[in-house]
């Protein structure tokens, strides 16, 4: 099993992504955002940071890179893939994941380690089946635009088919995101996007390791495809 | 070449931050009597294919689930 972990310019967390990656006994290597041929990879990453600077808006420029596209091709051929905050925006962006991140409602850049609650809907044969077997994962957010918003009647879709991934705990949410919504899995299940960042929760030396379990749970879903 | 300037806004009804920060702070400076602040962005370009620019918009300088957009030949 190898990862790949896309590296942008302006990406800041591939390096621990990459470890994460590792600490699932796998192999890892970084993407260049100019690459196009993903065919020695079984899960891909795209990680945080601010890509491109986040010019215009967070994860607009980067979906048009080469890397992108193959990721979009990777993704339609149910090759699972993991967005983590700036990520989980270029997902959106380039459409493999419904909704948006806005500004914090509160403008303020918000860092801080709190609790997620998986997966809230039907669980199926997706890549959250591992980390949704767990009641709540302890992990950091870091982020200035992570508001999740979507129009209502596509929040009762994405509720009603499962496809909240993850939820702040109550009383956690940071940024204002609607419905509490963390993070959020297409509907097929193989792509998730999450604004905290389970790469910064793999090392008892920063105090939690449930992070691994979201890294886990790809994997598990990279080795069936 | 015609030059174009392409006017970005939130979408009506989604909550803006921004404008709310402006809105508040400007009672404090006197400014009294104004509401319904709204932050968005601007964007001035040249293009070759004026009838392009609705797609150009769709495509990249907007997002149409959260922004509204307006076009201005200038």
């Amino acid at each position: 099993m190898r990862w790949g972990v896309l590296q942008f310019p302006g990406s800041c967390d591939e390096r621990d992504a990459f470890h994460a990656c590792e600490r699932t006994g796998a192999e890892a290597r970084l993407v260049w955002h100019e690459e196009r041929d993903l065919s020695d990879l079984d899960a891909v990453v795209v990680p945080g940071g601010f890509s491109y600077g986040d010019y215009l808006r967070a994860g607009a420029i980067a979906r048009f890179s080469p890397a992108m596209e193959a990721v979009a091709e990777f993704a339609t051929a149910s090759g699972p893939v993991l967005g983590i905050c700036n990520g989980f925006q270029v997902l959106c962006e380039a459409g493999l994941l419904p909704g948006a991140l806005l500004l914090n409602e509160s403008l303020r850049f918000t860092c801080r380690q709190l609790d997620l609650i998986p997966a809230d809907g039907p669980i199926r044969q997706g890549i959250l089946d591992e980390s949704a077997r767990r009641p709540t994962l302890s992990i950091p957010a870091k982020h200035g635009e992570g508001r999740y918003y979507a129009p209502d009647e596509v929040l009762d879709g994405l509720e009603a088919r499962g496809q909240v991934a993850y939820r702040y705990a109550p009383g956690q949410n940071p940024n204002g995101s609607a419905r509490d919504i963390a993070g959020v899995r297409n509907e097929a299940g193989n792509v998730v996007g999450l604004m905290p960042h389970p790469e910064h929760a793999v090392d008892p030396l920063t105090g939690s390791t449930d992070g691994l379990k979201v890294f886990e749970a790809v994997a598990t879903a990279g080795a069936r495809a | 070449m015609a030059r174009a300037r392409v006017l970005i806004r939130p979408k009506e009804g989604i909550l803006d931050p921004q404008g709310k920060a402006v809105e508040r702070a400007l009672p404090a400076l006197g400014f009294e009597g104004i509401g319904h602040v709204h932050v968005g962005r601007m964007v001035e370009l040249d293009v070759e294919d004026p009838e392009r620019l609705s797609e150009l918009c769709e495509k990249l300088l907007a997002n149409p689930l959260i922004e509204d957009y307006e076009i201005e030949p200038i």
